[in-house]
């Protein structure tokens, strides 16, 4: 009765083997490197970077343990971190322009297990040590803003189809639209529903004024929102793309929201003065009669600004547009030849100033410039080829799709969609998490050895045997916490030492009972079923139980307490295939082909 | 080896109005603290903002409370933190500041006297927050209950079902009435905690449930008191060594986790004390009060029992 057939015995094994093989990369550790990954989405990492990342770092007399060319970045390994910091220096010297180099860890693990994607449990920033913010999106700001360009649109929208009006106000989040008569009013109305499909418009009469309400409708105001925060998700990413992150974390929590995590990052005012900036786009006309002089000189009047390629461009000093006057920018087609564009969208006065300042200056260039820390970048100087009125406008030429999509990021990130406000910051200093990792280890090892010692003294062989079951279990949750590349916590790493501690149940259960059923009188292979069967039931209710409040902490639990129930759920899991398939099996092997058993050592 | 040879059953329900008027003393202490003194809570549920410091030499507390005086910052509380080399600052929310500022302006005041301090740790909590991880909280610990009496119910009865949650939110008012009482800072992960323990400590009454299950429908002749004492008995072995094997891992994280981990095992060492005294001394004469019967169970074993009969 105590045996399992040949294939369950192999089912358990290759568990187990796999569980090990999933263990090992934590053992190697990891070394120091620098990341080179392009800073746009355009730009591809390939051989050539391999090989000019080679080449620099051999200039430089610095020797790597290995470069690779992994996903969409070259890697460095490096055996200290004084070369790694010192090659850092030297490839963003000769590579900084194009590309973010970063500092980070890479695991030392052999090649083949890096194959199978047999990784190092991913750690949290408690635990390495970094940056971790929740942003705020004033949601309120962004309707605002969407009010505001919709006020001034209406305006030059009924200015322009010759309709009377005597006034567009704003009272709370809903617009007035003022006309003199019913007519007009009518005519309006048909006007607005047409081209604000955004508002739903009320006629009300207020005294003598006829009165058009618009407000509007809840799903675009959901969409404003939303496109708000996914705006400001694309601003930030462009911005800690500068601050040479290697795996930073950008993500939406909720519904107005940002989490920014930054591994690694010491110098928090320098992220958080980045985080917050506020970039500012100009549109200026480009001068191509004048040259700098062979000093350098710019001329009087004139600005000088690198374009995205290197080249230099004279610009006039006079301000035609300011981003702030940019509702939206997005890339698409061109209708006529279906070359890849980017559409800009203006609010009314720019509208109305871009349409003079293109009126009188057909043929001529106009460069969009980017201001971020005082320094501005030409995004994109097309040439004018006509007046634009009506606030659409179109860049296209000489782009590919990815262009068009960086160029309209870099337009909107002109400003973000809605400020923004940390409300909640916990950095980790690399010291602490270090002390954390041993702290947390120590004390799980601590912990399991006491288990192990009286498990041993109290139950003998069988008290071995689920100690075995117990090591079992830490190999299988820590190969699936690797496997899952789950972040493991501070309190992760109390999970993994509490679920241990609770695992132990189960085996005590088992060994409870089969020394009841012994004292009960019967034999000891009987005694050994007995004591599995009956005690599986209550393992699982009491599994369940655990479960039941892991789930709970997992949905309702922020950051490291959701690590914290990660580890308890997939640790209850492991438990009941350790403690009751692995112990069984076990005991199988051992007791199971023996016919005649008289007495086992359960103590 | 083997600590508990017990002949006889212990007549655990003969002490029912004991046990269940001790406990009812200890949770209305607890609830006393609760109301009177009130959770201490960490910058996690109030917001605000809290620094951990190094300084290479035993810092000075007077020299950096004056630091912070000056600027600007006297409602600062300052100690010690494990050592003498570590210092924590906690700075309640600021309606004028960005509360994100605030930490890079204190590491820079602190630099001005000495350049050595390292920031170890920083943590700021604005006050959005920390309401909604207080709601978040409370419907973890709402949803736990439902789940856990919702599983019990399909699982054996409605009455045990309710016995076992009472007993354990019981362990769970007692580890709050703890922190209350001794002002212990109660954070995120000691909620965790007790989330945990709610989870770990049902399991206790469900083991002694399952026996009496078992032994309602094996001892037929015996009295329910009977029946509960046999049960719990006869589980106190495994009840014991569980709960010791647990313990000794929270033990090693009690002492050797640092101080990030020490409240969560503190958190834990209370529930798992508790536990063991409330799944057996409360939740089972709860059970009888509840009224458990053999009927709870009788009808399968009925038709079993003609079939066997001459």
């Amino acid at each position: 009765m105590n045996r399992y057939p040949m294939w369950k015995y192999l089912l358990i094994l290759a568990v187990l083997v796999a569980g090990l093989i999933y263990t090992l990369p934590n053992f190697f550790g990891e070394s120091p490197a620098v990341q080179i990954s392009p800073l746009r989405t355009s730009m591809k990492a390939d051989e050539a970077l391999l090989e000019s990342t080679t080449k620099a770092l051999a200039d430089a007399h610095l020797s790597t343990d290995l470069v690779t060319l992994e996903g969409n970045s070259v890697k460095a390994r490096f055996a200290d971190t004084d070369t790694q910091l010192k090659a850092k220096d030297v490839l963003h010297a000769q590579l900084g322009e194009d590309y973010v180099v970063a500092l980070n860890l890479v695991p030392r693990s052999p090649h083949w297990l890096t194959a199978m994607h047999a990784l190092p449990m991913y750690l949290g920033l408690d635990l390495r040590g970094g940056v971790h913010f929740l942003l705020q999106v004033d949601m309120k700001a962004a309707l605002n803003k969407a009010l505001d360009a919709a006020t001034g649109d209406i305006r030059s929208n009924l200015r322009e189809q010759n309709i009377a009006y005597s006034g567009v106000t704003r009272e709370g989040d809903t617009l007035l639209v003022k006309f003199r008569d019913a007519a007009a009013r009518d005519k309006g109305e048909a006007e607005l529903k047409q081209k604000f499909a955004d508002f739903g418009l009320t006629g009300k009469d207020v005294g003598s004024e006829m009165v058009l309400q618009a407000k509007l409708t809840v799903q675009a105001e959901r969409r404003i929102q939303e496109s708000a925060v996914q705006q400001n998700l694309l601003t930030l990413r462009n911005r800690v793309n500068e601050l040479g992150v290697a795996e930073p974390v950008i993500q939406q929590q909720g519904a107005d929201r940002i989490v920014v995590q930054l591994p690694g990052v010491q110098d928090t005012a320098r992220a958080k003065d980045i985080l917050g900036r506020t970039a500012t786009l100009e549109v200026r006309l480009v001068d191509d009669e004048h040259q700098i002089d062979a000093n350098g000189v710019v001329p009087f009047g004139l600005d000088a600004f690198k374009d995205r390629d290197g080249r230099t461009l004279l610009v006039k000093k006079q301000v035609l547009l300011t981003g702030e006057r940019i509702n939206d920018a997005q890339p698409g087609f061109d209708n006529r030849d279906n070359e890849p564009a980017v559409h800009i969208n203006l609010d009314g006065v720019g509208a109305r100033k871009f349409k003079e300042a293109t009126r009188e200056n057909v043929g001529k260039r106009m460069a969009i410039i980017l201001f971020e820390k005082g320094k501005g970048e030409i995004v994109t100087a097309p040439v004018i080829r006509e007046e634009i009125g009506g606030g659409r406008v179109q860049i296209s030429g000489r782009m590919s799709t990815e262009e068009a999509q960086d160029t309209s990021l870099l337009l909107r990130a002109g400003a973000l969609a809605a400020p923004m406000e940390i409300v909640e910051e916990r950095t980790v200093g690399p010291s602490l998490g270090a002390d954390n990792i041993s702290r947390g280890f120590n004390s799980t090892k601590i912990g399991f050895m006491m288990i192990a010692v009286f498990m041993v003294a109290y139950y003998l062989m069988f008290g071995t045997i689920s100690v075995f079951a117990l090591a079992a279990n830490l190999l299988l949750l820590v190969a699936l916490l690797s496997m899952l590349q789950a972040t493991l916590t501070l309190p992760g790493m109390a999970g993994i030492a509490l679920t241990l501690g609770m695992a132990i149940d189960s085996n005590v259960l088992i060994n409870e009972r089969i020394r009841e059923e012994l004292r009960n009188g019967i034999t000891p292979q009987a005694a050994i079923n007995a004591g599995y069967e009956n005690a599986f039931a209550t393992i699982v209710d009491s599994n369940i139980t655990n479960l039941i409040a892991g789930i709970a902490l997992f949905l309702f639990g922020s950051g490291p307490i959701k690590g914290f129930a990660v580890v308890l759920c997939l640790g209850i899991l492991t438990s009941m295939f350790s403690a009751v398939l692995v112990s069984r099996a076990v005991v199988n092997l051992m007791y199971g082909s023996k016919a005649r058993l008289s007495k086992v050592a359960i103590g | 080896m083997e600590f508990f040879k017990i002949k006889r059953d212990i007549p655990f329900m003969s002490y029912g109005k004991i046990t269940t008027s001790i406990s009812l003393v200890t949770f209305l202490f607890a609830v006393f603290f609760l109301a009177y003194k009130g959770l201490n809570f960490g910058v996690d549920f109030t917001g605000g903002t809290v620094m951990e410091v190094h300084y290479v030499e035993a810092a000075d507390l007077n020299k950096v409370r004056a630091q912070l005086t000056a600027a600007d910052l006297a409602d600062a509380q300052v100690q010690n933190f494990g050592s003498s080399h570590d210092v924590l600052i906690q700075i309640p929310l600021k309606a004028n500041k960005a509360g994100a500022k605030l930490s890079d302006e204190v590491m820079s005041t602190l630099r001005q006297q000495d350049a050595g301090v390292e920031m170890r740790r920083v943590e700021f909590v604005g006050p959005q927050v920390g309401k909604d991880l207080i709601e978040n909280g409370a419907m973890a610990l709402l949803l736990v209950s439902l789940g856990i009496v919702g599983y019990l119910w399909i699982r054996f009865e409605w009455k045990f079902g309710l016995s076992a949650i009472i007993a354990n939110l019981h362990d769970v008012v007692i580890i709050l009435g703890f922190f209350a009482f001794f002002q212990w800072e109660f954070s995120l992960s000691v909620l965790a905690a007790v989330l945990a323990v709610l989870g770990y400590s049902v399991n206790e009454s469900v083991v002694v449930f399952d026996r009496i299950r078992e032994n309602f429908r094996k001892m037929r002749k015996a009295e329910t008191a009977e029946i509960i004492d046999n049960a719990i008995t006869r589980t106190m072995s495994r009840t014991i060594i569980t709960h010791g094997s647990t313990q000794m891992m929270v033990g090693a994280m009690l002492f050797m986790g640092g101080e990030t981990l020490h409240y969560f095992a503190m958190a834990l060492t209370i529930g798992i004390m508790f536990s063991i005294y409330s799944s057996v001394l409360v939740a089972s004469p709860l059970l009888m009060i509840f009224g458990v019967s053999r009927e709870d169970f009788i009808k399968p074993e009925k038709t079993e029992a003609e079939e066997v009969l001459p």
